[in-house]
């Protein structure tokens, strides 16, 4: 087997022959992408990846966020075509135009968002859509009993979807597919929605499907329990496979430095600026989940001084974002104190906060920094739209439309944003030059406290190297700064306090300066208790 | 920069043209199919029409395009105010009835039904925009029962409000004084027929709209609303009041769409009062992509279409309801037209932009879709 695509780092590679006694080597794999690359205009999602399935293993595909994952599993299910490449299922290649041409194919996948309807049964759900199959009738529940014996999945067909709870249901999406013929099932970040038990039970449910000769690709980036479940595990960085490797040869902390990536230029840090003048406190803030589960956070006290940059560390899902949306004002927090200087600005909404001199680089840009259909000058005016430099006419209730527009012209020369002109629509820049967009815009109107969330993810090397010295250039002139991101390397770089981030809780507290990347990453999965 | 303008044009006029077209083969398929004289409907329909219906095209199209304007605020903010057609009868009824006690004199009197009229249609709407915050009922299916409520409130109201018609079937309001008639304008020489005299009522109503949205902060915070909520709220907009104030201004703008039938023609709210015209303005607003400039084209479109349609019975033997059919093609066709032309001219200027770039230096980036 040729090994996966390009190798960086040092790392094991090792090919999974073997990893899976049950099947002669000389079978053909269930799964293998060769060469795989898909563009959007502008960016290059996924670029010559090369994944090797063997039947009957579960094989982990494991990336940050942005890495491309998700791109890959849509190729793979048929929603998107691959530009490049050719995909082979049990050696066969296949032009996979469609979800029917996947099905077809013996491919399912269960979605991260679990797509039941609450007020039918599970009999009802699992054929709707696939009646030619066994009908609807007692043959259909027959073959849901079957099947459910059969991989030990513990469904009743005749069950009320809406008394299910999160672990069942997914159950019933795993039958859902197996019920439409999948020998292949892919399963998107299966474990996100889960408790620690009913992931243990889910793990019984993939080795009950494996120990049937199906082949399941797990896609996460839990790394604890990819090296729980996994036969092999795949690694995708920046959109294409940088390792294969075998789960029993490898460390959480190996496969974190596969991840992140260990090649990038280190952002070095220099002297402290830190003060002890506090621009940004969170104390004892809480925030409870609506729909009834465990708090998304809990008891958070953190203060960010001027001139220091206090970085989240942290694994996906564990409350970045809703600390996040709390310190913003986009969420009520349901106990504890946020105060800006001295002020007490907890329950002050978004634009108040704005106003009062915090910047915001959004997680999403896509979804809360920009109008992509809008031109560059209206989206630099966005967010700070009630700023004197934008009003005008009576009242200042005019947009300054000539103002912003040489604000505009000010932020892409300054910031090296890459457009032929500040006229063309947000969505037509490259995520860096969308990202480079974001920071100008709110370093500009010269804010007190930024509040970066993964303010390089989904960039190009050159656009992060310039971000970092923006952030680092604010740092020095007394900016204080409230990071979050799941780049190791960022957060060693540019923080001068990393605070981690797990289950809603900070748990720990390094200086970036004496602290590595093992001990990170035993904190962010919890393995340092 | 210039020629990126030129481009957007183009694209702006390319999917109205186009929907037209598709419209017009449309129509003819059909004709066709029915063994209707294709050639003499078109020659009918494209007959220049003689001044007194130019007229009437002219009053048609300045009802429509306040009711298409009104439409067009919700469209702007991503909302679908399909109750238009509730909201300008409640408001012309209530225009009517305090206009019709005469409390003040002559024009004043006017200024009142206005107003009178902005606020009735504006409550009638802001119902709906307050269900959809405070219970997140979609404003289509509110604003769709307002406007069966809207029918039966009024003809029940009606009956208190109606004056003796002497004998006739028709019931209404108590009629204007004559202080209170806005005189139409001759501006169509040769006919007796005059253009409703509160054209330029429409023409504020564009002018306002344009100015607002495009120039205030108010609709800066709509707009952007409109394009992506989540990134709104990210940049402080209050969502929540954003909803109930531009459902607000829409209803106050729908309740002006009856305003030249009530001062100009009518006189006085009654059973015959005409209906429909709030479904109109969707297709109208529609045509006219949201656009004050669009818009007014639409309905003067609209209007020709309605005011020929009269003849083809008479000249091509073609039964009126014809031009219905066209009307509901060119809405169908300008749909999807839009969705193509958005769709092609995001796909061109990213690839654009990109080649632009490449160009001049370096590699794409890498990593997710941006």
């Amino acid at each position: 087997m040729r090994p996966a695509g390009r190798q960086r780092g040092a790392c094991v590679i090792v090919g999974t022959r073997g990893a899976s006694g049950r099947h002669a080597s000389d079978e053909s794999p269930a799964v293998e992408l060769r060469g795989i690359t898909k563009r959007f205009p502008g960016v290059v999602a996924n670029r010559d990846v090369e994944l090797t399935v063997r039947r009957g293993t579960v094989h982990a595909v494991v990336g940050e966020n942005g890495a491309g994952k998700s791109t890959l599993m849509k190729i793979l299910y048929g929603v998107q075509a691959p530009d490049e490449g050719t995909i082979a299922v049990d050696g066969t290649v296949r032009q996979l135009g469609s979800p029917s041409d996947a099905i077809a194919a013996g491919i399912g996948m269960v979605f991260q968002h679990f797509q039941l309807a609450d007020n039918l049964t599970v009999l009802e759900n699992v054929v709707l859509g696939a009646e030619r199959r066994h009908g609807i009738g007692e043959a259909a529940r027959t073959a849901i009993r079957e099947l459910s014996a059969a991989y030990g999945l513990g469904v009743d067909p005749d069950a009320l979807v809406a008394t299910l709870g999160v672990g069942a249901r997914q159950r019933v999406e795993i039958l859902k597919v197996l019920f439409r013929g999948a020998r292949i099932v892919i399963l998107d970040e299966p474990t996100a929605v889960l408790v620690p038990q009913e992931v243990d039970e889910l793990f019984d449910n993939l080795r009950g499907l494996k120990a049937e000769g199906l082949t399941v690709l797990f896609i996460s980036h839990k790394l604890d329990e990819v090296l729980r479940v996994a036969d092999a595990i795949t690694v995708i960085r920046r959109g294409t496979t940088v390792a294969e490797v075998h789960p029993k040869e490898v460390s959480a902390r190996e496969l974190a430095e596969l991840m992140v990536g260990s090649e990038l230029p280190s952002p070095s840090t220099e002297e402290s600026t830190v003060t002890d003048t506090p621009l940004l406190t969170v104390v004892d803030t809480s925030l409870d989940d609506p729909s009834g589960g465990r708090r998304l956070l809990e008891g958070i006290d953190l203060t960010v001084h001027a001139g220091e940059v206090v970085g989240i560390a942290g694994v996906e899902g564990n409350g970045q974002a809703e600390l996040v949306e709390v310190v913003m004002g986009m969420r009520e927090p349901t106990s504890g104190r946020i105060l800006l200087g001295e002020q007490d600005v907890s329950s002050w909404p978004v634009r108040a906060l704005r106003e009062a001199g915090i910047g915001y680089v959004p997680e999403d840009r896509h979804r809360h920094g920009l109008l992509l259909e809008a031109p560059l000058w209206e989206n630099v005016v966005l967010g700070h739209q009630t700023d004197p430099l934008y009003r005008t006419g009576p009242g200042g209730t005019l947009v300054d439309a000539a103002a912003a527009r040489r604000e505009t012209e000010q932020v892409v020369a300054q910031y090296d944003v890459r457009t032929p002109s500040i006229d063309v629509t947000a969505g037509s820049l490259s995520g860096g030059n969308q990202q480079k967009l974001i920071l100008g815009r709110e370093m500009r109107r010269s804010p007190r406290v930024l509040v970066a969330a993964h303010p390089t993810r989904g960039v190009d090397v050159g656009a992060q190297a310039a971000i970092w010295d923006h952030i680092k250039a604010a740092r020095r002139a007394g900016l204080g700064v409230l990071l979050v991101s799941a780049d190791l390397e960022e957060l060693v770089g540019l923080s001068d306090t990393i605070r981690v981030i797990l289950r809603g809780r900070l748990t720990g507290d390094f200086d970036p300066d004496t602290v590595t990347k093992e001990q990170l990453g035993a904190a962010m999965t919890g393995a340092a208790r | 920069m210039s020629r990126l303008q030129r481009r957007r044009v183009l694209l702006a006029l390319a999917a109205p043209a186009l929907a037209v077209v598709v419209a017009f083969v449309v129509t003819s398929l059909i004709l066709v199919v029915a063994r209707d004289p294709v050639g003499q409907v078109w020659a009918t329909l494209l007959t220049p029409p003689r001044p007194r219906l130019v007229v009437a095209i002219l009053n048609g199209a300045i009802v429509y395009y306040v009711s298409a304007v009104a439409v067009a605020i919700g469209f702007r903010m991503n909302l679908f105010n399909i109750g238009v057609d509730g909201q300008y009868r409640v408001a012309a009824f209530a225009a009517a009835v305090v206009a019709g006690q005469a409390w003040l004199p002559g024009p004043l009197n006017v200024a009142l039904g206005l107003v009178v009229a902005m606020l009735a249609g504006g409550l009638w709407a802001g119902i709906a925009g307050l269900l959809r915050i405070y219970r997140g009922v979609s404003e289509v299916i509110s604003t769709i029962m307002l406007n069966a409520i809207a029918t039966f409130l009024v003809a029940y109201l009606l009956r208190k409000a109606a004056v003796d018609g002497g004998g006739s079937n028709v019931v209404s309001t108590r009629p204007l004084p004559d202080a209170s008639r806005v005189p139409g304008l001759p501006l169509v020489p040769g006919v007796s027929r005059e253009v409703y005299g509160l054209v330029f009522l429409a023409v504020l109503v564009g002018l306002v709209y344009w100015f607002v949205l495009s120039r205030t902060r108010f609709g800066f915070d709509l707009r952007a609303t409109g394009a992506s909520e989540s990134a709104a709220v990210a940049s402080g907009v209050d969502v929540r009041r954003m909803v109930v104030t531009s459902m607000i201004l829409s209803g106050m703008t729908a309740g002006l769409v009856g305003m030249p039938l009530l001062f100009g023609q009518d006189y006085a709210y009654g059973s015959t009062f005409q209906p429909g015209l709030g479904f109109a303005g969707i297709a109208i607003a529609l045509l006219g992509r949201n656009h004050p400039v669009g818009i007014a084209f639409a309905a003067l479109l609209w209007a020709y279409l309605d005011q020929q349609s009269n003849a083809l019975q008479i000249t091509a033997g073609v039964s009126d309801k014809l031009v219905g059919v066209i009307q509901g093609v060119i809405v169908l066709s300008v749909v999807i037209a839009y969705e193509l032309v958005r769709r092609g001219g995001v796909a061109l200027e990213q690839r654009r932009v990109a080649s632009l770039l490449d160009a001049s230096s370096g590699r794409p980036a890498e990593g997710a879709p941006a």
